[in-house]
């Protein structure tokens, strides 16, 4: 099996919300916004904007990225976990906006770990299917947009989309393995109905997933001889700047090996490894291996790492 | 069982963790006291898997296990 990455691409809506304009909705203080989650602000969209205009942005950004035409494109993989539950999902959405009138379009409606899921498929279906688009969007602000706000979530979530594209030709980093989890025990302490608020019971979640995501990590580098030491970035779902900051203790790297960008955009759920990944790829990074993991509702969680493949 | 002199060790890794001094009642909540937040929390737990020499499962990792000293006390008494 062989599965590149070609290139990544990302859509970020234009309305900047700052800690300060939260500050007077949830009675927290800004300092104390930054203090909780290390995010100064995020993006909310307009109301008329779709999740399935955003992940069109993101995956036309990808695209163009990698110079590779729309209507080549094998299988679209779209994660949204703030998407509709009706059907059909923005997959076709998505598909319709690409004019892809035959490729199969296939929705995960999973939250923060969707990307990283839809990654570790592609890898493995596209020596059938080709090309895959990788698309995950979240329009996160409608789920938090209670009266009054909540801090607890209000303060972390952003909207925006994130796109990869995966190929069986020879790209820029090659994909070498891929461990994916689930624990549905825990499926009700990460939760959004289709309606109202999302609700999250913050100390589960953060004590889960500074165990989970490290273990997957190991876990994935172990079976490729790899150590952790060894990987140039880790490409991580931007959940809270604290929490990536223990995933780095907890697998005894430097900080600055773990890219963040959770300070700009915030929590944007399941797009935001893919826009972590298309800012940290537009920095000339260094050749190496490099690590994605995510964790999200469900529990879902797990990593993928790839390497350089000139 | 309780345990004082467990207790006593739970304390001394709460005071280093938080920074702060547990609450006397030793069934104060540590949480909802605001003594420890949700990133306190899974650096609580490593430092009592030091402390005892225990791994604490994946499946253990609840915060109401931990959620005081009492609680932590009673967790150890069954796995230690």
């Amino acid at each position: 099996m062989s599965a590149y990455l070609h290139a990544f691409g990302a859509h970020l809506p234009e309305r900047i919300v700052t800690n300060a304009e939260l500050s007077e909705r949830t009675g927290k203080t800004a300092e104390w916004i930054e203090s909780a989650s290390g995010i100064q602000e995020r993006r909310w969209a307009t109301p008329e904007t779709s999740i399935a205009a955003m992940g069109v942005a993101a995956a036309e950004s990808c695209l163009k990225t990698a110079g590779f035409p729309t209507n080549k494109i094998g299988m679209l993989i779209v994660a949204s976990g703030s998407g509709s539950r009706g059907f059909p999902g923005p997959a076709a959405a998505i598909a319709d906006r690409l004019c892809l009138l035959s490729a199969p379009a296939i929705d995960l409606p999973m939250a923060s770990a969707g990307s990283l899921f839809g990654l570790a498929l592609a890898m493995r279906l596209t020596e059938t299917y080709g090309d895959i688009l990788v698309v995950a969007s979240e329009k996160m602000s409608p789920l938090c947009d209670t009266e009054p706000l909540d801090p607890n979530t209000a303060i972390l979530f952003g909207d925006g989309a994130g796109a990869a594209l995966v190929s069986s030709r020879p790209g820029r980093w090659r994909i070498l393995d891929a461990a994916l989890h689930t624990d549905g025990q825990y499926r009700e302490d990460l939760a959004f109905d289709g309606s109202g608020a999302l609700r999250m019971n913050g100390l589960t979640v953060i004590l889960q997933a500074s165990r989970k995501m490290p273990a997957s990590i190991e876990e994935v580098l172990a079976r490729q001889n790899l150590t952790a030491q060894q990987v140039t970035a880790f490409l991580l779902h931007q959940a809270n700047l604290n929490l990536l900051t223990r995933v780095a203790k907890a697998l005894n790297v430097g900080p600055e090996k773990v890219f963040a960008n959770v300070q700009r955009y915030g929590n944007t759920s399941s797009a935001s490894m893919l826009i972590a990944a298309t800012e940290w790829a537009g920095t000339n990074p260094a050749k190496g291996p490099i690590v994605f993991s995510a964790f999200g509702a469900g529990f879902h969680w797990g990593a993928l790492v790839a390497d350089s493949a000139d | 069982m309780p345990d004082l002199s467990r207790q006593q060790r739970l304390r001394k890794l709460v005071q280093e963790v938080a920074g702060k001094s547990a609450p006397e009642d030793e069934q104060e909540s540590l949480f909802e006291s605001g003594l420890l937040d949700s990133f306190a929390l899974p650096d609580l737990v490593s430092a009592i898997e030091k402390e005892f020499a225990i791994k604490v499962p994946d499946s253990d990792l609840n915060p109401r296990k931990f959620d005081s000293i009492a609680r932590m006390d009673a967790y150890l008494a069954d796995h230690m």
